[in-house]
This record gives C-alpha cells, sequence and structure tokens, in this order.
C-alpha cells in the first residue's frame, strides 16, 4: 500500500511509467531526477503519509522512501 | 482625502556583459542542458565595472526622465539590496546624492529576495500617511561579488541588475493588501557575508565566509509551502490575473502554481535571461511586463508581487494595476 502510493507520486512528479519506478529503482540514477525532484517526492511523500521526512541523507532508492515511512508509521 | 499609493512609473537597467550557460560551462563542471532543465536559466547579465549604486542610480534617474519630474519633488528613496557598495553609506543615500533629491531622505532595505516586497510595502505606508507626496522603491543587486565562481552548484543561478518604481499619491486604491513573513528560526538555511570581527580584543575563531550559501532542500520546501500559503492568503485562482514571483528557478514557479492551485500561465517568468536578481527580479519583471504591454496601469488587472528569500523572508503585495 505505502509503495503503491510512493509510485504513484515518483510517476506523478517525474512523468515516468509506473512499470519503471520499482522498489529497487535509484531515483537520481535510474529516473534521472535531481535534488529538487527528489525534495518534490519527499514533499509530496510528507503530505500523503502526514510523516516528516527530516533529511534526504541516505535516501536513494524507492524501498529507501517504503521504509522510511513504514518506520514512521509503526 | 485619504491618501492612495499609485505605481506610476517603472523602470529597469541591467550591466551590458550577458553571461551564457555556454560560458559558464568553460569555467566549470556544468552544461547549457543541465543548468536550462533544471532551472530555466539561459543568461545573466554580470557588471564588469559598476557596482551597486551604479544600476541603482540609472533606474533613479530614467524614473524622473520618465516622469518628467524634478529631483527636488522626490520625498523619499528606499533601496532594497543584499549586495551594498557600502556597510555605508546605504545605497540609497548615494542614490540621493546622485541625482540630487535633496528633498528626500534615503535608506536602505534589507530582506534578500523579498526586499522589493518588503520597501514597496513601506513606501506605501509613507505615501499612505499623508506625509510624503512621492518616493522611488528600487530593488538592486551586484549578486557576483558575493558568489564564489568555483562552486557551480550556486555560480550559476545568479545575476546582477536593478529596477525600480516610483510611487506617489493618487485618489484611487491601487494596494489591496499584503501579507509581510519572516522566519528567523530558518535564517542559517541561506547566507551570505558573513565577516567575522577582526578586533585584537576579540576570541576569534571564526572563519569569513562572505560567499552565498544556501541548504537546497529547506529553501526548496520554503519555498513551495510557505510561499504558496502566503499567495493563497490573499487571492485565489478565480480573483487574480497575474502574479509575478521572485524569478529564482522555474520548477520552483512551476510547482507554486500546482500548489496554489492557480492557472501556471498567470505566472510571468523572465529568469532565463537574468537569474536570480534578489532584490531587482520582482521590479524587473513589472518593468517588461508593462513594457510588453502584457501588465497596463490604470486597468484594474490584479496583479500578485511575492518575494522570497534569505532571512527567511517572504511576502506578497496585491494590486489593482
Amino acid at each position: 500500500m505505502v509503495f503503491e502510493k510512493i509510485q504513484a507520486i515518483i510517476v506523478e512528479e517525474l512523468g515516468k511509467e509506473p512499470e519503471e519506478v520499482q522498489l529497487t529503482t535509484n531515483i537520481q540514477e535510474e529516473l534521472d531526477a535531481d535534488s529538487l525532484d527528489l525534495f518534490q517526492i519527499i514533499n509530496e511523500i510528507e503530505d500523503e503519509f502526514d510523516v516528516k521526512i527530516e533529511t534526504e541523507e541516505g535516501i536513494q532508492t524507492v524501498q529507501d522512501l517504503v521504509t522510511y515511512v513504514e518506520k514512521q508509521q509503526a | 482625502m485619504k491618501k492612495y499609493t499609485r505605481i506610476t512609473y517603472t523602470s529597469r537597467f541591467v550591466p551590458d556583459h550577458v553571461l551564457t550557460n555556454q560560458q559558464l560551462s568553460t569555467m566549470m563542471d556544468t552544461s547549457d542542458e543541465w543548468i536550462r532543465s533544471r532551472t530555466g536559466i539561459k543568461a545573466r547579465h554580470i557588471v564588469t565595472k559598476e557596482n551597486t549604486s551604479d544600476l541603482c542610480i540609472k533606474v533613479a534617474q530614467q524614473l524622473l526622465d520618465k516622469s518628467g519630474k524634478v529631483p527636488e519633488e522626490i520625498d523619499f528613496i528606499l533601496v532594497a539590496t543584499i549586495t551594498p557598495d557600502y556597510g555605508m553609506p546605504s545605497v540609497a543615500c548615494q542614490v540621493q546624492g546622485a541625482i540630487h533629491a535633496e528633498n528626500a531622505f534615503a535608506f536602505d532595505l534589507s530582506a534578500a529576495c523579498s526586499g522589493f516586497v518588503y520597501a514597496l510595502s513601506m513606501a506605501d505606508k509613507l505615501i499612505q500617511s499623508g506625509n510624503y507626496q512621492t518616493g522611488l522603491v528600487i530593488g538592486g543587486e551586484s549578486l557576483s561579488k558575493v558568489l564564489d565562481w568555483q562552486d557551480r552548484a550556486t555560480a550559476v543561478l545568479f545575476g546582477d541588475g536593478a529596477a525600480g518604481v516610483m510611487v506617489e499619491a493618487g485618489t484611487t486604491q491601487q494596494f489591496l493588501g499584503e501579507k509581510l513573513q519572516s522566519d528567523g528560526q530558518r535564517g542559517q538555511a541561506l547566507t551570505s557575508s558573513f565577516l567575522p570581527n577582526q578586533s585584537p580584543f576579540y576570541d576569534n575563531d571564526q572563519t569569513p565566509q562572505p560567499y552565498l550559501q544556501m541548504i537546497g532542500r529547506g529553501i526548496f520546501d520554503f519555498a513551495i509551502k510557505d510561499v504558496s500559503k502566503n499567495i493563497l492568503t490573499l487571492v485565489d485562482d478565480a480573483s487574480v490575473d497575474f502574479l509575478l514571483l521572485h524569478q529564482a528557478n522555474v520548477r520552483i514557479i512551476d510547482k507554486i502554481a500546482k500548489k496554489t492551485n492557480i492557472a501556471r500561465h498567470k505566472f510571468l517568468t523572465n529568469m532565463d535571461r537574468y537569474g536570480n536578481t534578489s532584490a531587482a527580479s520582482i521590479p524587473l519583471l513589472l518593468d517588461e511586463a508593462l513594457e510588453q504591454k502584457t501588465l497596463v496601469l490604470g486597468t484594474n488587472q490584479r496583479v500578485v508581487l511575492t518575494g522570497f528569500g534569505g532571512g527567511l523572508t517572504w511576502g506578497s503585495i496585491l494590486l489593482s494595476l
């Protein structure tokens, strides 16, 4: 559920196809996103899940985002 | 009778030298495509011999010429800048001296990229007081002197220039509302020109940091969230014709348009040719839009001017042109 929502956010923000956005996908390297894209994805995730992602450091893959959200929701 | 503030003339002046992305790519590891796609900036003007006061003096002279007024008719001069020639005298006093506005008082206002909006708000209050009839409000910067030209993350973003307006007391209302905000707790997200105390008495382990520095995510979040909220306190899509936002990055404007649900085409831009000129960006855009007749004074177009930047500072003014 968390993954599907994050996938939808990334698809919307970066104009990608859903199949391009998998758990193992590296957001900046494989999806050609730059720092502003990543900030915006984080913003949308914060609003969607009502969580606070303090730092973008260490966030590389879609899995990293999913883990971050699930930890805060637990 | 109640005094209303009216913007009657606008003007701009940028230095001749144009620095393109292509030229920057020969100085540092960057490319035209990279800068354009990520910032919307293609070129910027950079001073080669002028200082901030020179740019602002040109704007003031042009405003006088356009208006046909004599310098003695100017009651006050406000200059918004974070790159003054000196700590003192202020750029505003340099302008006052250069144009011989002998009856004007003059001072600078420091509110970074919100400087012009803050200064315009102050000018509005001065006119409304009934004590002053005519003022000049100018935003001017030579940001090139506070940039680290080795740092591709910041050097490509900024440009130099100045622009301003003449405000006069009138009988019809042009300034409909405003919302100015600050948050000093987030001030370290965007800094420049830190000079440590060099006195022999000072226990000093500080290092000078003259260059402009920013924490990208903090500033991006601020611009998208806080600035969008600020705009929505004054207008929504149905109640605004055009928005002139500080020209930092075209993607910030795209996101603010989305966040506020205001049609993207209402947001004017010119950062492609000027880069981020801090306090000069909004009057630069205003003057161009009037010249191109996108905006026309006296037509009651509802226009929002919004600045946001270091301090943190942000604010909007709603005008009926």
